[in-house]
């Protein structure tokens, strides 16, 4: 097929065709990155998301036409997530601590390093759900266990994060 | 369902800004060359006739876009008929850009750059590759090109072979023109193909 007959019939390529990696980076990056420092914390994201997308790069040209995209960075940056969990674990680095008191001006980071506190499972559920925006049927099928636990996970998660930063806040 | 009801503190968590993102995405594009799946890379290059797109895979430079073929449909047929592994990526089209440049300041007369043709195949394959034949400031007729490529009769086809060049400016077919002086078809339009005979006619 010539370049000029593919380009003249957008709506096949719309319906059939692959996006370009780069258009997927464009899209979905700044979303994964927020749930590699959810999950991993601020210090080893950078290092996720790189694995992540370059995981993903190689992976794309079997990657059905018709996937959930973000599902499937989300799953590749999951297990990403534990292998450098697991790597810091071996170099015997410690995990972020919490700061005694809130620092004055250090709101976003004292509550970055607060997540990174939560149980791991609290710390996915939030990040693939409200970060990520998958439901937690699909937050279920990348961690493992029932759609219920991944729903408890995430609210318990979440309470934790508002009783620690709105203390006056609603409670629900 | 509006999951944001119940985190609004997730909103005080740092924001991704674009320098993070752009850092992260230029060590991508290293890491995907150096790893061998860097399948197509990509950047725009401004000229006097506009944004140029250029594409390179590992063989060589494999597409020259025009501004008005769009940047967008370019790329996605780039990802249908070479493979979808596509990232902007300037590296590789380093020569590239730099030949360009110096073409359209005149100062560049024939191209030295390694060149990947799988875009084109069979017949207008061969007539591209007998395209760099014509020389810098000189025309040549679509008649006179399908002689030479030892098809007399087939001028159309070497006139659609011109209009779809896949590296148009850096394979000359915007020497090829009609008999009868008309510019005849060019991917960037005819302004574009009269701007070039102008820019070699001038240098």
């Amino acid at each position: 097929m010539s370049t000029s007959r593919l380009a003249g019939t957008p709506r096949l390529q719309n319906v059939t065709l692959k996006k370009p990696f780069e258009s997927i980076v464009a899209q979905h990056g700044a979303t994964v990155l927020r749930v590699c420092r959810a999950v991993v914390g601020p210090a080893d994201a950078d290092d996720a998301w790189s694995e992540t997308f370059l995981a993903a790069l190689k992976a794309y040209p079997q990657l059905p036409a018709d996937a959930n995209v973000e599902a499937w960075l989300v799953t590749i940056a999951h297990r990403k997530a534990i292998d450098i969990t697991r790597a810091a674990a071996r170099r015997a680095i410690p995990v972020a601590d919490v700061p005694e008191e809130p620092r004055e001006g250090g709101r976003d980071l004292d509550l970055a390093a607060t997540l990174a506190t939560l149980p791991r499972r609290q710390r996915e559920a939030v990040a693939y759900h409200y970060l990520a925006g998958l439901p937690y049927a699909e937050v279920a099928a990348v961690t493992g266990g029932s759609t219920d636990a991944a729903r408890r996970a995430a609210a318990d998660g979440i309470a934790r994060l508002r009783k620690t930063y709105e203390p006056d806040g609603e409670r629900s | 369902m509006n999951t944001n009801d119940h985190a609004d503190v997730l909103r005080d968590l740092p924001a991704v800004t674009e320098a993070d993102l752009a850092a992260l995405h230029a060590r991508l594009a290293e890491r995907a060359a150096a790893d061998g799946v860097l399948d197509v890379a990509y950047r725009t290059l401004d000229t006097p006739v506009g944004a140029l797109l250029l594409a390179a895979t590992e063989a060589g430079l494999v597409r020259v876009a025009f501004p008005i073929e769009g940047q967008d449909e370019v790329l996605q047929v780039l990802a249908a008929q070479i493979s979808p592994r596509v990232l902007q990526a300037p590296g590789r089209l380093d020569a590239a850009a730099h030949e360009i440049d110096e073409y359209f300041a005149g100062r560049r007369r024939s191209f030295d750059l390694p060149l990947d043709f799988s875009l084109s195949s069979g017949f207008r394959r061969e007539v591209l590759a007998h395209l760099p034949g014509i020389g810098y400031g000189t025309t040549a007729s679509y008649a006179t090109v399908a002689a030479t490529v030892g098809s007399p009769r087939a001028f159309r086809a070497v006139g659609t072979a011109c209009a779809t060049n896949p590296l148009p400016v850096v394979v000359p077919c915007h020497r090829v023109i009609k008999s009868d002086g008309d510019l005849g078809r060019y991917r960037g339009g005819p302004d574009a193909k009269r701007f070039l005979l102008d820019l070699e006619a001038a240098a």
